[in-house]
């Protein structure tokens, strides 16, 4: 759109301005003078409202819902019991409320990998020979399919008897393991699920901002001497700044909510061990053997301060670096 | 008609449960495998024949997704007629006011009688509150021939049990199969060991939670089981199989035998065993002189209480419970039909079955039906821990124990 479009020139307001808010108005308020003084700061929020409207119902509201359901005993049929901080209580005094915990910490942190290797995966496809398309969509290939897919395909590799992985330790090492039926590498078999098509989200990140990466500043860059390693720290990083930022945003949610990996591969076992807080949530809440939801909100309610925790603190970071950077 | 209870399927189901016409009942069901669905539809035919102006739209859900969907059509928008199960399983919904008594079925056919071995575990507060219609029996499928070849014969008793299982050890036979991914495998053999070590009445109190976790008698069910756990008589890496992913190692003759309900025979026979190759065997003795009780879960159908069609759900329920619908219903299925005056289907182990059945002291409905819901899925979480640290076991039902005195409280 043209900014410069004359607005306020029309003789008629337009047309969805005037449904949301000029109707209202008019009763009120003679209708020329008062929209067209204020037309131009109005008409935004007018167009915007059906989105916020969506946000507020949709996303806003559930928030409070949960935290205000969390204070209650309720299996989702029946009737509520206000037992205030008691889901707390008892979620403090949860060992698989530390298990999921810890295992969370555990995917953040393995989760930022993909950053590094996305990065790595983009420079290494961002070059021009034969047939590069298909290289760097094969390479993408695993964000595309399912996460349900992934989980499964992941869960044969791993499979005892004649899982790929397992068939391979054996041959080489002679030991058996298998990797979902052990809680001590259960977590980190799962992780590595999701950090496969995580990379290749990041890695289309940052093919796209390596195109936008600036041809002159590359080439001054050169002539100052800069080459490898140099180059890429103090050139082509900074430029790729915005992209890293939704890299780091999406890898935060992507881990955080990890769900579909540990419902498709372990359910949460064995006996709890590789369970995570979405999963938790959904298994005390939802599933078959669950319908506690006032406990299931208590969860929701804590794994949302960490998502908060997490994610604010980077903006805010963000933010004052771009202020300080100008 | 035929169309319209075929066609549909999944949780859009949910919707077309309103388009309901007079003269229609609405059944949402989880009977969507291809055995179950094929004796469904056969039952409904039957049912639209005998009741000329009453048709039956059957909306048929994934088994898994059945029971999280359930609780979502119960409250907003009943069907007519749900399957479900019977036991404790049915408490929350009866609790709830979600389910419609349905006494004057029973007592109008004179079911009191001939269901009589379901009576007890379909009341609740004195009233009955659904209509079961097939179950079947657990036991110990095992492999007649490598016992034979081995100079085995099924164990009677405990200690013949442990001489079977460290022969077939020593022979590099896993003595049992199991795939512990799905958690409720592990339940069918703490069920058995508590019955065989403590009895029905012990059990039943256990799962209706009036005995701690901690109690001597509970900590005696798992140090028989460890007799089994620790010498390593099950499959290795059973937590990362389901129940299906252990049939292959009783079919290629790498485990011996499989305590399992009936409807593996299916898939054991799919696998390509013949009934020379695969034996049914009650699970053995353990304390002298316990009466022997056995698990056999009921399949139901109830009504909801916010069903439009109540009298005519009510004619269904009867139908169902007619002796020979349900013959010819559990002969599709491959079970065993509840009312005692309905022919059996002729199968080796359904009469084995319910041979088991019959003269059993008392009848556990699973672990997982008899104790609530989050009670059953902390113990069936801790005895798939036990079966892989058993080493653990102190910690375990100290864990179970806090989880008894918050779900029964």
């Amino acid at each position: 759109m043209n900014s410069n479009a004359p607005l306020g020139a029309a003789e008629q307001p337009l047309p969805s301005s005037r449904t949301a808010v000029n109707d209202r108005r008019s009763a009120i308020s003679p209708v020329s003078g008062w929209w067209k003084k204020n037309q131009r700061k109005l008409a935004p929020w007018a167009f915007l409202a059906p989105g916020c409207i969506m946000f507020a119902v949709y996303v806003i509201a559930p928030i409070f819902q949960s935290i205000w359901i969390s204070f209650y005993d309720w299996d989702g049929i029946g009737a509520k019991t206000w037992i205030g901080l008691g889901n707390y209580a008892e979620l403090f005094d949860d060992d698989v409320f530390y298990t999921a915990l810890r295992n969370n910490f555990l995917w953040l942190a393995l989760y930022f990998l993909a950053l590094p290797a996305g990065l790595f995966l983009a420079i290494f496809l961002n070059q021009t020979i034969l047939g590069i398309r298909i290289y760097k969509s094969l390479f993408f290939f695993p964000f595309v399919i399912s996460q349900v897919v992934v989980g499964l395909m992941f869960s044969w590799f791993y499979a005892p008897d004649f899982g790929l992985l397992y068939r391979l330790i054996l041959a080489v090492t002679g030991g058996e393991v298998a990797i979902l039926a052990d809680e001590r590498y259960v977590t980190y078999g799962i992780i590595a699920a999701g950090l496969w098509p995580q990379i290749a989200y990041c890695m289309i990140l940052y093919l796209a901002a390596l195109n936008n990466v600036s041809k002159e500043q590359i080439e001054a860059g050169r002539l100052d001497g800069a080459k490898g390693w140099r180059m890429l720290w103090h050139i082509v990083l900074p430029q790729l700044m915005p992209a890293t930022f939704i890299a780091v945003v999406v890898t935060i949610i992507g881990a955080l909510r990890s769900f579909d990996l540990v419902s498709i591969m372990t359910k949460g076992g064995p006996y709890g061990a590789s369970t995570v807080l979405s999963y938790f949530m959904y298994e005390q809440a939802l599933s078959e053997y669950g319908f506690r939801m006032g406990y299931g909100a208590a969860i929701a309610v804590i794994l949302f301060l960490i998502m908060m925790a997490f994610i604010s603190g980077f903006v805010w970071r963000m933010m004052r670096d771009e202020k300080a950077g100008g | 008609m035929r169309l319209s209870y075929t066609a549909t399927l999944g949780t859009a189901a949910i919707m077309f449960a309103t388009s309901a016409s007079a003269g229609e009942i609405v059944f949402n069901s989880d009977m969507s495998w291809p055995q179950s669905k094929k004796a469904l539809e056969h039952i409904v035919d039957g049912f639209q024949k005998a009741n000329p102006g009453i048709t039956v739209k059957v909306n048929y859900f994934d088994n898994e997704g059945y029971k999280s969907a359930i609780r979502n059509f119960l409250t907003a928008d009943a069907p007519d007629l749900v399957n479900w199960f019977a036991g404790n399983r049915m408490a929350p919904f009866v609790k709830a006011g979600l389910f419609e008594p349905v006494d004057d079925v029973w007592a109008a056919n004179g079911l009191d009688e001939s269901l009589k071995s379901a009576a007890s575990s379909m009341t609740i507060d004195g009233k009955k509150w659904g209509m079961p219609f097939t179950y079947y029996q657990w036991g110990i499928y095992y492999r007649k021939d490598i016992f034979a070849e081995h100079g085995l014969t099924p164990p009677k008793t405990w200690d013949e049990l442990k001489a079977v299982s460290e022969k077939l050890n020593a022979a590099g036979i896993k003595p049992f199969a199991i795939g512990t991914k799905a958690l409720w495998p592990t339940a069918g053999w703490f069920d058995y060991l508590n019955l065989r070590v403590n009895g029905y009445e012990f059990h039943m109190d256990l799962t209706d939670g009036r005995v701690a976790y901690t109690d001597p008698k509970v900590k005696a069910v798992f140090e028989k089981w460890a007799e089994l756990v620790k010498p390593g008589y099950f499959i290795d890496n059973h937590a990362a199989l389901d129940w299906q992913d252990a049939i292959p190692l009783v079919v290629q003759g790498k485990a011996g035998m499989y305590l399992m309900g009936n409807f593996a025979v299916a898939n054991l026979k799919e696998g390509g065993l013949t009934e020379e190759q695969l034996g049914f065997a009650a699970f053995p003795e353990i304390t002298p002189g316990v009466p022997r009780s056995e698990d056999a879960p009921t399949n139901t159908i109830h009504i909801p209480s916010g069903a439009k069609n109540k009298e005519e759900a009510k004619k269904f329920l009867a139908y169902l419970a007619q002796p020979e619908v349900q013959a010819e219903a559990n002969a599709i299925l491959g079970q065993l039909p509840v009312n005692s005056k309905a022919a059996r289907p002729d199968d080796v182990y359904l009469n084995a079955g319910f041979e088991l059945l019959s003269t059993a002291h008392g009848l556990a409905q699973f672990y997982d039906r008899d104790a609530p819901a989050d009670m059953a899925k902390a113990g069936m979480e801790g005895f798939q821990e036990f079966m892989v640290k058993p080493d653990r076991l102190d910690a375990i039902l100290e864990r179970l124990e806090k989880v008894r005195g918050r779900v029964y409280e």
